[in-house]
């Protein structure tokens, strides 16, 4: 069906197009149009988003499962001296194209009301970010996967900075800072590879499938490679001690910022890990597989146990993601098809899980301007529904079965038991912990006394947050229940990357 | 001798129309700094298409004292075309400070003479003649406004340093004089292949490049800059920031890897230690300032820091590099400058970095303008100013500088700090005051070059095109 087309180029750059023209609409129109511009702004940036949605939707289906190749590829000139304009995905990216545009038109539609300022930029920085973060996952050129990593930096700093909270130039310099410190160690790592690719090929390049196929990372470098590409990924996923950005960031950004930020942006560490780490630096992940276990493991139980003390219910589920990354980077270098699949699906459902619960505190910030936990209780009985979907989603966040957390925790503690039982030990305490900051946060919020009469007249979900709401349900418990619809698109390649990883590694050992 | 005008026909056409405006504002009639701007930047701009698009020939000039090679060509062009830019942007604050002059003109057009000898130098006193002509016209600029103490001692202080430059300067050239036997580049170069890295000819060479180092502000030879870019007029600042810069870091270019080509591995350890001081010297003296121009001032010595990391590998591919770097470099300086010019009230001028409050929301093009400036000076793509540090970095790593590379990226990460402050300040800060509506020419300038850094660029047609033109320039120095 898009054999001939630039599917790709076009997933990417409609919403940056859209942005920037809407940018320029406002600069042209006239003072008396501005207001119906910025009202309009909106429904196009949801018709536009939607439309991104529909043609991812239509490229997973017309995905071949079967093969580990890169499809729908793109190659194009573009800087030269083998730096050029490459496009394609596989089975491990193409999923997270998908949750990106499942998530932004459903964070556009809940901005509509709660964001009261300069909406039309709003949309304009949403729809480019939309667009960096699906080049991110389609990048197949690494500089042209480093320009778009870096170029998120700037909707996001500009959405955590012009619509955040209180402490909001705090939590973006930070986000900014940490972030882009990670993002340049690994840049020299990508111009030491360039140079490297030279030397051996003859001529320089940065094509991502030569790099990975044929390229000889000497063993002695292989280490500082690994550790600075693995300074940006950590930074962004982020890994325990390098996430206290998150926090901050999480609780100064407007409501559909954070669910980006918990939905999509934390996966670009991951994705990273995955697309580079395993696959560059084979020998090197091994080696530093030991460190990653011991920080997933304490990220699991220490940021469970700081979430449990928490009294901001932002900064309580920011923590809570922290948590569940470290699920994630258990599984992903467990190196065993487990531990790969389980890590990539357990990116895949914590963007909905944390994604829904942001929007769940975002109903009542909306309504009471505050998230304190202490401020609310009894929700019950006054909004009903609400209680009814917090409860599906809190139950999500701790892994109930049924639900789609606990088919990623439970395929990425397989993958770890076979690593090591100590492992699944401690990520299994860690679900414990999971079940006591979540329950508590339930109850403190939903249960007990209405105490606070300012809750006395709180209005339950209106059809606006129903239709928000909804599909992140559906998701969560169609995903829980029938977890194929992932793991088939993943698998081949999952396969594929565990095989090619072990033929270097046991390369390396003969050597 | 026809052979020899020919190729100094750009200078030629240069100095005589320089000299006819001279002429023409000394017996005109009133109003003529008007005219005479625009003349000049008619002047200008036939000076940099002059040697480029007319495919004048290429050779040497005057018993081998100038050539005239793709290289100087390329850094005429750019040298033509920033100073006409700079001139343009001169012309309403000049009128609003009331400080219009005709000389103004003359006197930029007569320090492009002087660059345009300096890139083209084939012997040292080539050299220090252009280095002098064109900062004896620079030091008038930096006091133009003599009535104001600030620029007063902008000027001045410009001038003591500058001679002490251009004496260590001269020092260095008489010490290679001494012990070479020649001021003419390839003489040189013969001897040192001969001779090798002798300590006469090394303290030759280190007096020289420090002489030059203070030309491009490189650290630790930066003090003038954050007291002459402040107290000078703001069009002469945006000039100083742009055309004089490019020129010097041209001429360290070719005479690193011209008579001194023999001894790489000594002019490396001197450009690696002034890189890393620019580098580390304009990253953390920014963090405090206040004022935009001293931030400025901060932001290009720490420029300059990086385009000296891929001149230290001293190969083809890092003259080229740091080409594309100074060229991308000076179209954001242009931009910026051009932006702070429109920070006017209806009181006068400002120049405080919080002067800049929520201008986002009182003038949103204004905003997005130098945000993109600011974010490309940073170094954050899509915006050029990511492939100019990525194309100057590549080759600097390529020849082993890779500690270089590190140095260099962390301080482009505390370097941010500072130019988000400028975006914080815009963008999340509440509304302070509306400017003026500004005139047509800054906004033009603002804007053409806005455009210049957009990604768009980077479209295949674009930047080949451009990377080939930089390639065969660089490629002519050796």
């Amino acid at each position: 069906m898009f054999d001939d087309m630039p599917i790709l180029s076009f997933i990417t750059f409609t919403p940056l197009v859209v942005g920037v023209l809407l940018l320029l609409m406002s600069r042209i129109s006239k003072e008396e149009a501005q207001a119906q511009l910025e009202k309009n702004s909106v429904w196009v940036a949801l018709l536009v988003s939607c439309f991104v949605f529909f043609l991812s939707l239509l490229l997973v289906l017309n995905f071949d499962a079967s093969s580990a190749d890169f499809q729908f590829e793109e190659d194009v000139a573009w800087l030269g001296g083998g730096i050029e304009y490459r496009l394609g995905v596989d089975g491990i990216s193409i999923l997270f194209i998908l949750l990106t545009a499942f998530l932004t038109p459903l964070c556009i539609f809940a901005s509509q009301t709660s964001i009261k300022e300069r909406l039309l930029e709003y949309m304009a920085a949403f729809l480019i970010l939309e667009s960096l973060v699906i080049g991110v996952f389609c990048a197949l050129d690494l500089v042209l996967f480093y320009l778009f990593f870096e170029a998120v930096l700037i909707p996001m700093f500009i959405i955590i900075g012009v619509w955040g909270g209180k402490n909001r130039v705090y939590a973006s310099y930070k986000f900014f800072l940490y972030t882009l410190l990670g993002s340049v160690l690994m840049l020299a790592a990508i111009i030491y590879l360039y140079n490297l690719s030279g030397q051996q090929f003859g001529a320089p390049t940065t094509d991502m499938r030569v790099l990975i196929k044929d390229l000889d990372v000497p063993l002695g470098v292989q280490g500082w490679l690994w550790l600075a590409f693995f300074a940006s990924f950590a930074v962004k996923m982020p890994m325990w001690p390098v996430h206290t950005w998150l926090p901050d960031a999480h609780v100064q950004a407007p409501t559909a910022g954070s669910v980006i930020l918990a939905g999509i942006l934390l996966k670009l560490g991951g994705y990273g890990f995955l697309r580079f780490s395993l696959t560059l630096f084979p020998n090197a992940s091994l080696d530093f597989a030991p460190l990653i276990y011991w920080m997933s493991v304490i990220a699991i139980i220490y940021t469970s146990l700081v979430a449990y003390r928490q009294t901001d219910m932002k900064k309580l589920i920011a923590y809570s993601s922290v948590a569940h990354m470290g699920f994630v980077t258990l599984g992903i270098f467990a190196f065993n098809t487990q531990g790969i699949q389980g890590g990539l699906f357990q990116m895949l459902s914590h963007g909905v899980i944390s994604g829904a619960l942001f929007f769940l505190v975002g109903v009542i910030y909306d309504r009471m301007h505050t998230r304190e936990i202490a401020f609310y209780g009894g929700l019950v009985s006054k909004m009903p529904v609400y209680a009814a979907f917090f409860l599906l989603f809190t139950m999500a966040n701790v892994g109930l079965p049924g639900t789609s957390g606990f088919v990623g925790e439970i395929l990425t503690m397989v993958g770890a038991y076979q690593v090591s039982p100590w492992l699944a030990f401690g990520a299994a305490f860690g679900m414990i912990l999971s079940a006591v900051y979540a329950l508590y946060l339930y109850r403190e919020v939903v249960f007990g006394e209405t105490v606070n009469e300012k809750l006395e007249n709180i209005a339950d979900m209106t059809k606006r947050e129903w239709a928000i709401l909804t599909p992140l349900a559906v998701m969560t418990i169609v995903l829980g229940v029938y977890p194929s619809l992932i793991t088939d698109i993943t698998a081949v390649s999952v396969e594929n990357l565990i095989a090619d990883f072990n033929a270097a590694t046991t390369v390396a050992e003969v050597k | 001798m026809l052979q020899t005008l020919s190729l100094f026909a750009p200078e030629l056409w240069l100095a005589v129309s320089a000299s006819l405006l001279l002429g023409f504002g000394y017996w005109g009639g009133k109003d003529r700094s008007d005219f005479a701007r625009y003349y000049a930047i008619i002047i200008l701009v036939v000076f940099a298409l002059m040697s480029y698009l007319m495919g004048s020939p290429q050779g040497f000039a005057f018993n081998e004292a100038l050539i005239v090679d793709r290289f100087s060509q390329f850094a005429k062009l750019m040298i033509g075309l920033v100073a006409a830019a700079a001139l343009l942007f001169s012309k309403s604050y000049f009128k609003t400070e009331r400080l219009e002059r005709y000389e103004y003109s003359v006197l930029t057009l007569y320090s492009v003479l002087g660059m345009s000898i300096m890139v083209s130098s084939n012997n040292l006193l080539s050299l220090y003649i252009g280095v002098e002509m064109q900062s004896l016209a620079l030091y008038v600029m930096a006091a133009f406004n003599r009535d104001s103490l600030r620029a007063s001692e902008a000027g001045l202080k410009y001038f003591v340093l500058g001679a002490l430059s251009s004496g260590l300067l001269l020092y260095g050239a008489s010490l290679i004089y001494g012990f070479t036997g020649s001021l003419d580049y390839a003489v040189i170069a013969g001897a040192i292949n001969e001779s090798g890295a002798t300590p006469g000819i090394v303290a030759g060479m280190v007096f020289l490049l420090c002489g030059l180092a203070f030309k491009i502000s490189a650290a630790p030879f930066h003090m003038w800059t954050p007291d002459v870019y402040e107290g000078s007029p703001t069009p002469v600042t945006g000039f100083f920031a742009s055309a004089p810069k490019f020129a010097a870091m041209v001429l360290i270019a070719r005479v690193l890897v011209g008579p001194f080509e023999g001894i790489v591995d000594s002019w490396q350890q001197v450009i690696i230690v002034i890189a890393v001081l620019s580098m580390t010297v304009g990253a953390l003296g920014a963090l405090q300032q206040t004022n935009i121009k001293r931030l400025m001032a901060y932001s290009s010595i720490a420029n300059m820091g990086y385009a000296l990391v891929p001149l230290a590998a001293g190969t083809v591919a890092g003259v080229q590099g740091m080409l594309i770097f100074m060229s991308i470099y000076v179209i954001t300086t242009i931009g910026v400058f051009s932006l702070i010019l429109q920070m006017r009230i209806r009181d006068g001028m400002v120049e405080q970095i919080s002067d800049l409050g929520g201008l986002s929301k009182s003038n949103r093009g204004m905003a997005i303008l130098m945000s993109l400036f600011m974010f490309s000076l940073m170094g954050i793509p899509p915006l050029l100013g990511f492939f100019g540090k990525l194309f100057a970095f590549l080759p600097a790593a390529d020849a082993g500088l890779m500690p270089l590379v590190i140095i260099a990226l962390i301080a482009s990460v505390i370097g941010a700090f500072y130019y988000l402050r400028v975006i914080k300040t815009m963008w999340f800060d509440e509304e302070k005051q509306d400017f003026v509506e500004a005139p047509g020419n800054l906004r033009f300038l603002g804007l053409v070059s806005g455009l210049l850094l957009l990604p768009v660029l980077l479209l295949p047609g674009i930047s080949t095109g451009a990377q080939s033109l930089i390639a065969l320039a660089a490629q002519s120095l050796f």
